[in-house]
């Protein structure tokens, strides 16, 4: 069992963090789950939600997208779609969002093939805009 | 021989085309960068990504998985990756004749086969040529994981479906700046995975998955063809501004030689016509003083 955990974030478009921390939550597909040091080797799903991590007793806050966690030994890795900070979050762009993703949903049954992913959008949108809320 | 006149506006001309690419050559310099830089982000995803299917594919039992399945191959699509813009030297004309050349061998052994273009100079060499169902034109300048996902998810369902059999994705592989090599690669169905490859022990640990390991499969095999799609993506469009880089670079110092040569000629052409006046005027002097 190490000592120390470390986590990593990573996106297709960079590493949006790496470093030590004490704890992390992320929200995995089957609930949230809590990760301290020494931990079992888990893999699971993460799903659209708030992801945070707590170093030298201070908490970070992530709007997360889709992806994957796996925990090995000390080290925890995410690899998500996107990752934003709380306070990097544009929330205007955001509420935008939300708007088009309900306007469009509006007018969409569920048998349509757009349905989904306008869901899907309009997930994204209101956890992002609860994330900066919280923390603006 | 041209008069002077003509060859001084002619160096104007080659001069302003020299700026052109000069120009050309700094723009796709930067994009270069940029494009350089994103692959560089994408590498450690794509390198985490496959250590984690690699140990899941060893340790689920049966890798049965429709994407994996393999047919006798009838019906072939081709994803034919092209930039969107020319003049980027023979980026464009290499990969569309190793294209020309894959669906001329397919089809001389019977198989069916379809296109699906991404990019624009590939889209139209084919329109007329082949049977293209379906094409993604004028999206490489600016680009995401969401244009790999749409385009991925696309070929997905069909061949899940069970509407052709194999696919090929043809793109050219980024080596460096200068080189380019375009490369075929089958991405349905899916090669086995992490079977051959040996994986350290260290990495052998039991996991505790949540959900069960087939289900992980499942939803893994599908981010492998986005994770695929989109590094194919980021070579494209790195080896399209490095390649046009290259070109715009040779064909300013094109320019530069044949200023030097215009040059040259108009300063003969300059001279001729001082010599043939002075000739004129000491035959003139020379007639007066006779006279």
């Amino acid at each position: 069992m190490s000592d120390e955990l470390i986590l990593e974030v990573v996106t297709p478009e960079k590493m949006v963090f790496s470093g030590k921390v004490d704890e992390v939550t992320i929200p995995g597909t089957e609930g949230d789950f809590g990760v301290l040091r020494g931990h079992e080797p888990f893999l699971t799903f993460v799903d659209i939600g708030e992801l945070y991590y707590l170093a030298s007793g201070k908490k970070t806050y992530y709007a997360v997208n889709t992806g994957y966690a796996e925990v090995t030994g000390g080290k925890v890795t995410v690899l998500i779609e996107t990752a934003e900070r709380a306070d990097a979050i544009d929330k205007d762009r955001a509420n935008k969002a939300k708007e088009k993703a309900t306007a469009s949903l509006s007018q969409l049954t569920k048998e349509h093939d757009e349905y989904e992913k306008m869901h899907l959008a309009l997930t994204r949108a209101i956890n992002r805009i609860s994330i900066a809320d919280k923390f603006s | 021989m041209a008069s002077l006149k003509d060859i001084k506006r002619k160096v104007g001309a080659v001069a302003k085309t020299k700026q052109i690419t000069r120009a050309m050559n700094m723009v796709a310099a930067s994009k270069f960068k940029s494009a350089q830089l994103k692959m560089e982000n994408f590498r450690p995803y794509a390198g985490k990504f496959m250590d984690v299917l690699n140990s899941v594919a060893l340790r689920v039992e049966s890798m049965t998985h429709p994407l994996l399945t393999v047919r006798d191959p009838k019906k072939i699509r081709v994803i034919c990756m092209t930039s969107d813009r020319g003049l980027c030297g023979g980026f464009n004309t290499n990969l569309i004749k190793a294209t020309e050349r894959f669906i001329r061998e397919k089809g001389k052994e019977g198989k069916e086969i379809a296109l699906i273009s991404v990019g624009r100079k590939g889209r139209d060499y084919f329109r007329k040529k082949v049977n293209v169902i379906a094409q993604k034109v004028d999206l490489l300048s600016k680009f995401d994981m969401t244009l790999a996902v749409s385009i991925a998810d696309e070929v997905i369902t069909p061949f899940i479906k069970e509407e052709y059999d194999e696919l090929y994705l043809i793109y050219n592989q980024f080596v460096n700046v200068s080189v380019q090599k375009p490369t075929v690669v089958r991405l349905f169905p899916l090669p086995s995975i992490g079977q051959d490859t040996e994986v350290e022990s260290d990495k052998r640990l039991d996991y505790v998955y949540e959900p069960s390991d087939e289900v992980l499969l499942h939803k893994l095999l599908p981010m492998y063809v986005h994770v695929l799609v989109f590094r194919a993506l980021l070579e494209t469009s790195a080896g399209e501004n490095g390649a046009r880089m290259a070109s715009m670079d040779n064909a300013t110092s094109n320019c530069e030689e044949l200023i030097s040569t215009l040059t040259l000629k108009m300063n003969k052409a300059r001279q001729a016509a001082i010599t043939a006046e002075l000739m004129d005027i000491v035959g003139g002097t020379e007639a007066l003083s006779k006279g």
